[in-house]
């Protein structure tokens, strides 16, 4: 495995350089998102009545920082409920944040207008998980590939067919089919679908949010293969949302962990695979199966998420940490740059 | 039991399938979920079933606890529990053996719970459903169930409704009801793919543990070969309702001689170098109606040849490994 490891690494193209500098094509500030469950009429009559009752508030995205620059791939790990498809969803402009900002190419979301804004959301197109769901089962492929491009003026009625054809072929689905309806494909072909669409209205990025999760191994390469090659023929910017370690390791360049709402590291990809910061980074890499192990323990990280209604003061993660000391039990760290490219949200980087 | 089947439990393995067949008889026409499959299992062995949607993996497991409903009907091999012939025992029989020495492990943990009864109620009910022991002794076993699966503060979950659990702590409770009778044989199909990496590591040290000190035999049914890699002795790779190779998990992983578990384990991404194209397997499966005549990965092989149009036989091509193919990769073997 480690030997595999050190060969993929030198073989390695040299990684695309960003500049710190450049203005990112995506950038949120501070961006939380908040759901809360309102109350019924009971519980608004119990509450006048004197009972406690309270709204109950997720605090699905808390104050989180995020750049992604142009033709990167950033992949966004995470365990469920940690707000990672929230956050996912806030980035390709389909659900409003409760505070913070969302730019796009520098410039905030909120403040364009008209043709301006219609384009900035555009430009962000998102896949979704399930190939089963985000598909309506009652229009044929043509329509669900070609409807939005003639809505908005990227073809013609009388160009639709070749349109949508090459809109097909580049998601590697026979146009042949095209006057077929979703549930006569296979997941995998479902997925290609999906592709297509987001791709039909010419986006600049697109938010994959678990992409590949529901495929099988073999399908899941093809899909992937797919990904990378889109990347270099139309020069896309990715924002790759997954809990597969191993697919995030293999296409991102840089990997954002988050936990319960918030990011804990965030790193260039080698970095995080060889020198994790955050404790919970470590066990995280620490449990993943790998298929180079063999017949031994599996490492474990005591207890359970907690629950996004009630989550832990101070850090996060403290109840489940081995190296929580008082502070993490008050105070929440902040995300500090220990290292070149690499930030982390730990106090035990202060102590050091 | 008579003595002559005591005898043979100590010899023979806790489970051992030969040729087995199930196939489900739709209008559409005959499905071969699962056409010849064979495998054995040691006492206290882990068998990783691996194999992608389709494939029969799942088909077996429930073939294995005889509870395929029709149109679904096993149509021929056997299944030896400790050397006795489970097609051949009544429902009577299966019923007794079901959740006492076999027991089995699903995906989704609320198929094994009832969500209107309190974990209690249904640990007792399992203790007592095929044992004399009075409640306090069920209840006692339930408790000590829930703490070997890693439940804290037991007396006090066993009061609780499973909706009150987590996802991962409803899969233990599972687990622990598996548990109870201390069986010689658990079916686990997929039982930690719908958790969290974390928690799935939490569930997987615990029943490495538990197999190493009860003697367990584990059949595990899963997708990912990543947990197979660390949980399981042997493996069994399923493809179009057939056992395609067999053997132990260190070797089949290594030096794979099936073109379909070398194209399968080719196309993980950790065993590729990053950013660079995965390796991938050419095609889709083919639908179970309709397989193509001869080898069912004819067509998407690297290696097929003309002689592929015969079904290869599950063929000892070296020892302790086994694998349905003409012309499996073994100068790869032979150059490692």
């Amino acid at each position: 495995m480690s030997q595999t490891q050190m060969q993929s690494q030198s073989q390695a193209e040299a990684p695309r350089v960003f500049t710190e500098t450049e203005t990112p094509m995506v950038e949120l500030r501070q961006v939380s998102r908040r759901f809360a469950k309102k109350l019924d009429i009971a519980a608004k009559l119990a509450r006048r009545l004197g009972a406690d009752v309270r709204e109950e508030i997720v605090h699905a995205v808390d104050h989180v920082d995020l750049r992604v620059r142009k033709g990167e791939v950033v992949g966004l790990v995470g365990e469920s409920g940690c707000g990672k498809s929230t956050l996912g969803r806030i980035v390709a402009g389909i659900l409003p944040q409760s505070e913070g900002q969302v730019l796009w190419n520098g410039q905030d979301v909120s403040t364009m207008q008209g043709e301006a804004a219609k384009i900035g959301k555009l430009r962000r197109q998102m896949i979704f998980q399930d190939p089963y769901a985000s598909l309506n089962p009652r229009m044929r492929v043509a329509d669900i590939v070609g409807e939005a491009p003639l809505v908005h003026g990227l073809t013609t009625r009388a160009n639709f067919d070749t349109y949508v054809d090459e809109q097909m072929r580049r998601a590697g689905l026979d146009p042949a089919f095209k006057r077929r309806y979703p549930h006569q494909f296979s997941g995998g072909q479902r997925q290609r679908i999906g592709i297509a669409r987001a791709l039909a209205v010419a986006p600049e990025f697109i938010v994959c949010d678990e992409a590949v999760a529901a495929l099988d191994v073999s399908i899941q390469a093809q899909i992937l293969n797919l990904f990378m090659k889109l990347r270099r023929d139309l020069d896309l910017t990715y924002l790759f949302i997954s809990h597969d370690l191993g697919v995030v390791e293999h296409l991102s360049d840089r990997v954002v962990i988050m936990y319960l709402g918030r990011v804990v590291e965030e790193a260039p990809t080698e970095r995080v695979f060889s020198g994790a910061n955050h404790p919970y980074t470590q066990s995280l890499l620490a449990s993943v199966p790998r298929i180079g192990n063999r017949k031994r323990a599996f490492a474990t990280v005591k207890g359970e998420i907690p629950s996004p209604l009630n989550p832990p003061p101070g850090c996060h993660f403290h109840p489940r940490c081995p190296h929580a000391f008082d502070r993490c039990r008050v105070e929440v760290p902040k995300l500090r740059e220990i290292a070149p490219g690499q930030r982390s949200a730990c106090h035990l980087n202060d102590a050091a | 039991m008579a003595e002559t089947t005591t005898a043979a439990t100590a010899a023979a393995p806790t489970l051992e399938v030969r040729n087995l067949q199930t196939h489900f008889f739709t209008r559409a026409g005959v499905v071969r979920a699962v056409d010849d499959v064979s495998f054995t299992i040691g006492r206290g062995k882990v068998l990783g079933l691996v194999g992608e949607s389709g494939s029969g993996k799942t088909v077996t497991g429930f073939s294995i606890m005889k509870l395929v409903d029709p149109p679904g009907r096993i149509v021929g091999g056997s299944i030896l529990f400790q050397g006795k012939d489970l097609a051949t025992r009544s429902e009577e029989e299966m019923r007794n053996l079901r959740g006492n020495r076999i027991a089995m492990i699903f995906q989704d943990p609320m198929m094994t719970l009832n969500p209107v009864l309190r974990i209690d109620t249904q640990m007792i009910e399992t203790v007592q459903a095929h044992e004399k022991v009075s409640e306090a002794d069920a209840r006692a076993r339930a408790r000590d169930a829930l703490g070997m699966v890693g439940i804290p503060s037991p007396d006090e979950r066993l009061k609780s409704y499973p909706h009150q659990f987590s996802g991962g702590m409803r899969q233990r409770v599972a687990i622990a009801i598996a548990l109870l009778h201390r069986p010689d044989l658990i079916v686990a199909d997929e039982p930690t793919t719908a958790l969290d990496v974390t928690i799935q590591g939490q569930i997987l040290a615990e029943v490495q543990k538990l197999c190493a000190t009860t003697g367990t035999a584990m059949l595990w049914i899963t997708h990912d070969l990543s947990v197979v890699a660390g949980l399981a002795d042997d493996i069994a790779v399923m493809y179009a309702g057939r056992v395609v190779e067999f053997g132990d998990v260190g070797e089949v992983l290594d030096k794979p001689l099936h073109p379909y578990t070398h194209g399968l384990i080719g196309s993980v991404p950790s065993r590729n170098k990053r950013g660079e194209p995965l390796r991938q397997i050419p095609g889709m499966t083919p639908s179970l109606l309709n397989l193509p005549e001869g080898c069912s990965f004819r067509a998407r092989c690297p290696r097929a040849a003309a002689d592929c149009i015969v079904m290869p036989e599950l063929h000892p091509w070296l020892p302790q490994r086994l694998a349905r193919c003409h012309h499996p990769h073994l100068e790869e073997v032979a150059a490692a």
